[in-house]
């Protein structure tokens, strides 16, 4: 029977294959008390040799397609596996209370665990929590006889079905053979939706039920662009979606065209349509894409992807090849922005009641100076081979920003001092984020070189909503006139002082948003590589002349985020 | 019975790599090898003991090898120490 599940539409395309059902199986297991402590000692040493011969196969299966970093955490698990403290304590439970493997081997892993979770100023050890469970998860499934997913070992075309991807999931699925993924929960700002997007893979998010719907092996499509997942679908539905699939592909080729041009508007008029990056690695996205610059390179990726903070040399190497790679087209870099949902676990952050609104970002750097030095200088020092741009942000007052920039100074004349070849015309921005520098935009344009609008974090903040809080997820209303004034404010002080203005958010893609943008002015549109080319055919079909009243309307007739939806889109329809 | 006090300079202290580093180093030999930090004792090539003792910067820890290898266990050891920037 064709079954269709709704959801949230998060990275365009479409895909039909198999369901891989990424869920967790039952382990629930009795307490018994045996009388063989021997053989039941055995049976934990055969489960315990399993599941160590299959995480050496999933290492190396993972070391394959994944790369060496994401092998790393199977051989912890190995470790784990191999470690005379956790199966001896496990064995010399059976023997002393004559209780069942999975008896036994739970107490000491719950042991375990709450000693790791116990160490609350050290997050690493948290952490480390987390690989004990999923040892034991193994070592539980062998014991029950039941199967784990291992989505490192897919060797065929499949649709992942999750309740939620964490990065750590994402990291495992072999991309030759993962065709999509539908989950559960999740908004298109989520991990795995951005994760989607850059690995230009098909996504519907936040479905409710789709992990109790599916079943293992049942032929799915997934419709990314509208977001629905269609299982067993009739023959009727294949052809349709083909159909829709094939649209899409000519579509796409007919955006690739423009892949060399310019994006100027139908009145002629030029704007910068940017990428946003994560690592290095998203530099060849870019270029396929055709992007006329970076627009927001998150450096905190560098930071996240490490065991310990990354050296000045590795960070400039890394800074290096994307600039150098972008071959003087303009890279913005931000500096870190860690802290709110983004942890690292060699560097504990304290407990906050609202993380989003503590200790995170800017605030860290010019705190811990060592840390934002040494960003500093591994960003001068890799200026000198390309069009360099560096913003900090967060910045909420003009004396952070002040501060940012004397730390940047001070680096930047001890490396000229000593003879390291730095560019001299770095500009400095700053991410406009806080709605307090947004409402001051005026003093802080006579200080910046330019802004990038963030809107994921202005909308949050403004909006006092929690961007991950699925309960106030309608208050996520990037067209909201309220929003849409402090944008064009921070536009217009920038111009007022000859700077210039991007928008690095979701919003800048946006084919309601991006309308209105160009109807206030801003300068540079970044976003992810793959919405380049279908933005800028967007703007070849539009006008700045007529969209200066259009985007005056929105601010000053409409009331709600609707309002300027309709408005927009009655515009387009003309 | 070897013994060998370490002064740990590792900003991070012992833990990640490092750590894993000691236990595959201490695994290598069939002496029964222990760390002591802040009065607790552990085997030192059990990673989740090692990493359960929690180790900053700035601690002082021993480690003592009993065993026909004891002396090359803790050569090597110290070598490890040196050589992941754990200990001078």
């Amino acid at each position: 029977m064709v079954k269709t599940i709704k959801g949230i539409a998060a990275s365009d395309g479409i895909a039909t294959a198999e369901a891989y059902l990424l869920v967790q199986p039952d382990l629930s297991f009795d307490k018994k008390s045996i009388s063989d402590a021997d053989a039941e000692i055995s049976r934990l040493q055969d489960a315990i040799s399993t599941s160590d011969d299959e995480l050496t196969k999933i290492r190396d299966t993972a070391k394959e397609s994944l790369g060496e970093e994401e092998a790393q955490v199977f051989d912890a698990h190995k470790m784990i596996l191999a470690d005379p403290e956790f199966t001896g304590a496990v064995e010399q439970q059976i023997k002393d209370q004559s209780v069942n493997a999975e008896q036994a081997l739970n107490d000491v892993s719950n042991n375990f665990i709450s000693i790791f979770e116990g160490m609350t100023d050290n997050a690493y050890m948290q952490e480390r929590a987390a690989d004990v469970r999923d040892v034991t998860k193994r070592v539980m499934a062998h014991l029950l006889g039941v199967a784990l997913p291992n989505p490192a070992l897919i060797d065929h075309e499949v649709i992942i079905v999750a309740h939620d991807l964490t990065p750590s999931d994402t990291a495992q699925l072999n991309k030759k053979y993962v065709k999509g993924f539908v989950t559960d929960i999740g908004g298109r700002t989520a991990h795995s939706a951005i994760m989607a997007r850059s690995l230009e893979l098909p996504a519907v998010v936040g479905t409710d039920t789709i992990t109790k719907d599916a079943k293992e092996g049942q032929t799915i499509i997934l419709d990314g662009l509208n977001g629905a997942a269609i299982l067993d679908p009739s023959d009727e539905d294949i052809k349709h979606y083909q159909k829709l699939a094939k649209d899409f592909a000519d579509q796409k080729a007919e955006w690739e065209k423009l892949k060399n041009e310019a994006t100027v508007t139908a009145d002629g008029k030029h704007f910068d349509i940017a990428a946003n990056i994560g690592t290095p690695d998203d530099l060849q996205g870019v270029i396929d894409n055709g992007a006329e610059g970076i627009g927001l390179y998150r450096t905190e990726f560098l930071y996240m992807q490490s065991e310990e903070l990354p050296s000045e040399d590795d960070q400039f190497e890394a800074y290096k090849k994307v600039v150098e790679g972008m071959n003087g087209k303009p890279v913005v870099v931000r500096t870190m922005d860690i802290g709110g949902d983004k942890h690292l676990p060699y560097l504990p952050l304290p407990d906050e009641m609202n993380p989003f609104l503590g200790y995170r970002a800017i605030r860290i750097s010019l705190d811990r100076q060592e840390i934002f030095r040494t960003q500093l200088r591994a960003l001068l020092r890799a200026s000198a081979f390309g069009k360099l741009r560096i913003m900090f942000p967060m910045i909420g007052t003009v004396q952070e920003f002040r501060d940012a920039k004397k730390v940047f100074e001070e680096e930047k004349a001890k490396l000229v001092e000593k003879g390291v070849k730095v560019s001299d015309e770095i500009q400095l921005g700053m991410m406009m984020e806080v709605p307090a520098a947004a409402i001051l935009a005026d003093q802080f344009a006579k200080e910046v070189d330019f802004f990038s609008i963030g809107t994921n974090d202005l909308i949050q903040y403004t909006m006092a909503a929690d961007r991950g809080n699925e309960h106030v997820s309608y208050l996520y209303q990037p067209y909201n006139p309220s929003i849409l004034r402090l944008v064009k404010h921070v536009i217009e002080s920038a111009h007022k002082e000859g700077k210039w203005a991007g928008m690095c958010g979701e919003a800048a893609g946006d084919n309601i948003m991006v309308p209105l943008l160009l109807g206030m002015g801003l300068d540079e549109y970044s976003m992810s590589a793959t919405s380049v080319l279908r933005v800028r055919s967007l703007m070849k079909k539009l006008s700045t002349a007529d969209l200066k009243e259009l985007a005056e309307r929105a601010v000053t007739e409409s009331v709600t985020n609707e309002d300027n939806k309709k408005l927009v889109e009655s515009y387009i329809n003309k | 019975m070897e013994k060998k006090e370490f002064h740990i300079i590792a900003e991070t202290g012992i833990h990640a790599r490092p750590a894993t580093m000691l236990v595959q180093t201490a695994s290598k030999f069939s002496s029964d090898i222990n760390i002591d930090f802040n009065g607790k004792s552990v085997n030192l090539k059990s990673i989740m003991g090692v990493m359960s003792l929690g180790v900053g910067q700035g601690s002082d820890v021993t480690i003592s090898a009993d065993g026909d290898d004891a002396a090359d266990a803790v050569a090597a050891i110290a070598e490890t120490m040196t050589k992941e920037g754990l200990a001078e």
